[in-house]
């Protein structure tokens, strides 16, 4: 192909217009996004404000009816203190071990790579249905940790029968699933310069005073991300409340996403579970704007001091 | 010399305490792959031991047989077509798209762009419940189309991945094959796509976890027994017998994880590299 045939032909100049291709290859998402993204978030957003059910005909506007609805409702209160508590406890635990055994893993043995592949394995297989019920047998009343626990001489536990008590071994299932944040460390830590250290090591500095002024300084981007990624997915979190406790007893374990399913797919109330939804999205974007804005005092930019 | 010995005691405790503490870590599926040998009053008692006192093998015949009339060959035949195609859409997709973002000039580019960052950030339940109303309303809400479809539309995650990954593939190269009379459709096919395929196995294999363990999307989408996919199938295997039978549930908990095992040893190291590289969740 000639170049001259190429600029006579007109479709040939269409198709090959930068404008053209780009739409071209980025059509599917385009599509995508204005289908399942966009129409689907102002729907949502519309339903929010009326009393939405399925099957029923009419759909009447009830103002901020749902919105201010969520404030007396005492299930959906008791559903927010039990998410925020989950996620203030779960997320720091996970990323606490993620970096300690990213840490303890980055001595040079050909053990490591076998050794994190072990660690991954609960991210693996951590968020199918077989490992939550795998969770439900073991914290049973007759369940492996209380037969542990009465070997070892102390009172067994009804862990899914107390309301108190209920949404630790979930906290526990999501702790134990550190492994991806673990592996994300491991690559920053990687990139921290072995000169950094060996200056450490010069000036006489312990383990204890590299760890903390040099290693998570430099990891601190790395920190601000697995703090955001995983705040947003512990929010999310739903699969385990549904198969071990089905957010029970006393709506101890009811987590939010499961509430929303809830009012939505149990009870019908459409209109009102959008209203939840939305007042999520709120909450969530106020959460990950405080951690980026606080980052300017936590998290070290390179070339911003010294 | 007692240096020596010093190291060489500091390292048999190290590596001692990292297996001591990564076989807690992985005990509950070494527990359930026993447990799925087990007769159940031993799973009941809440049995310790990774050892079955006696062998019951027959655990597997008794979970194959499924319920309803329908065995795991559905369930199991169900969750590979849903993965495999949702999978396949995906890699296509994205790294069509990626392609546009990563090397083609348009108009709106930005915009589009910034879109994608933000579905990144958007927590899927705010569209699940709109999302679910338009597919009934549309008469597919019991069937795969939900599940499979928007796969075809590229997913943010990956697309962000195959973007970072094409920024490491020199532009000159796209340059060069234009001076040879390549267009942009033959430099994606004949240049970027085979350089790019680390980027895509590593999403090949995240994307199959995520579909193969997915558990939320079949429970809205799918009602009919024989439709379901293995994940739903073992919920509702333990639900629905009366007196739930753990051996056979967690036999078919077993072998729902094999998949999951065979990918992550046959690619752990594109997965390790993948997840790191691009700080994926996998």
């Amino acid at each position: 192909m000639s170049e001259k045939t190429e600029r006579t032909s007109g479709f040939s100049k269409f198709i090959n217009n930068n404008n053209t291709v780009g739409y071209i290859f980025a059509f599917p998402f385009i599509f995508g996004f204005i289908c399942f993204s966009l129409i689907p978030i102002v729907t949502s957003f519309y339903y929010s404000f009326t009393d939405y059910s399925m099957g029923s005909k009419s759909v009447t506007y009830v103002g901020f009816k749902n919105f201010i609805q969520l404030f007396s409702d005492d299930v959906f209160i008791k559903s927010l203190g039990v998410t925020l508590k989950y996620v203030l406890l779960s997320v720091p635990l996970k990323l606490a071990f993620a970096l300690l055994v990213a840490y303890v893993l980055t001595r040079k043995s050909g053990m490591v790579t076998l050794y994190r592949s072990l660690y991954y394995v609960p991210s693996l297989v951590g968020g199918s249905v077989a490992v939550a019920l795998v969770w439900k047998q073991l914290f049973a009343r007759k369940g492996l940790i209380n037969v542990v626990l009465a070997d070892m001489g102390l009172k067994t536990v009804n862990w899914f029968g107390d309301q108190k008590l209920a949404l630790y071994p979930l906290i526990l299932m999501t702790v134990w699933q550190f492994g991806s944040s673990m592996i994300i460390f491991a690559a920053g830590l990687k990139e921290i310069p072995t000169t950094y250290y060996e200056a450490a090591r010069i000036d006489g500095a312990n383990g204890r005073q590299t760890f903390t002024n040099i290693t998570l300084p430099c990891l601190s981007p790395i920190i601000l991300y697995n703090l955001v990624m995983q705040t947003i997915q512990a929010f999310m979190s739903f699969t385990q409340a549904f198969v071990i406790t089905q957010g029970g007893p006393n709506n101890g374990t009811l987590l939010y996403a499961l509430n929303v399913y809830n009012q939505a797919f149990k009870y019908n109330h459409m209109g009102y579970a959008c209203a939840m939804s939305w007042f999520m999205l709120v909450i969530m974007s106020l959460i990950t704007l405080i951690i980026f804005k606080s980052s300017k005092f936590w998290v070290f930019q390179e070339g911003g001091e010294d | 010399m007692t240096m020596k010995v010093k190291n060489n005691s500091k390292k048999v405790i190290y590596h001692v305490l990292v297996i001591t503490l990564g076989f807690f870590m992985i005990y509950p599926v070494l527990w359930m792959i026993s447990g799925s040998f087990k007769d159940n009053s031993e799973i009941l008692r809440g049995s310790l031991s990774l050892i079955p006192k006696e062998l019951k093998p027959e655990n597997y015949s008794t979970g194959w047989k499924g319920f309803a009339g329908i065995s795991f060959a559905t369930f199991f035949l169900n969750s590979f077509f849903i993965t495999a195609i949702a999978t396949l859409g995906t890699v296509i997709s994205s790294s069509l798209v990626a392609y546009a973002f990563a090397r083609v000039k348009f108009k709106g580019k930005k915009l589009w762009f910034t879109c994608m960052l933000a579905t990144m950030m958007l927590p899927g339940q705010v569209i699940m419940i709109p999302s679910f109303l338009i597919w009934y309303k549309l008469g597919l809400s019991d069937s795969y189309v939900p599940l499979i479809l928007p796969h075809f539309c590229g997913q943010a995650f990956f697309i962000y991945q195959m973007m970072q990954f094409m920024k490491g593939i020199p532009r000159e190269l796209d340059e060069a094959a234009t001076i040879d009379g390549c267009s942009k459709y033959t430099i994606y096919t004949n240049i970027i796509l085979p350089l790019l395929k680390p980027s895509l196995v590593t999403t090949v294999i995240i994307q199959f976890y995520w579909k193969w363990d997915d558990y939320m999307g079949p429970l809205l989408y799918l009602s009919k027994p024989e439709s379901y996919t293995a994940s739903l199938a073992i919920k509702m295997f333990a639900d629905s017998a009366s007196k739930t039978d753990y051996g056979a549930m967690f036999a078919m908990s077993a072998l729902s994880l094999i998949p999951v095992f065979l990918i992550f040893l046959v690619f752990n190291r594109y997965l390790v590299e993948g997840i790191g590289t691009s700080g994926l969740k996998g």
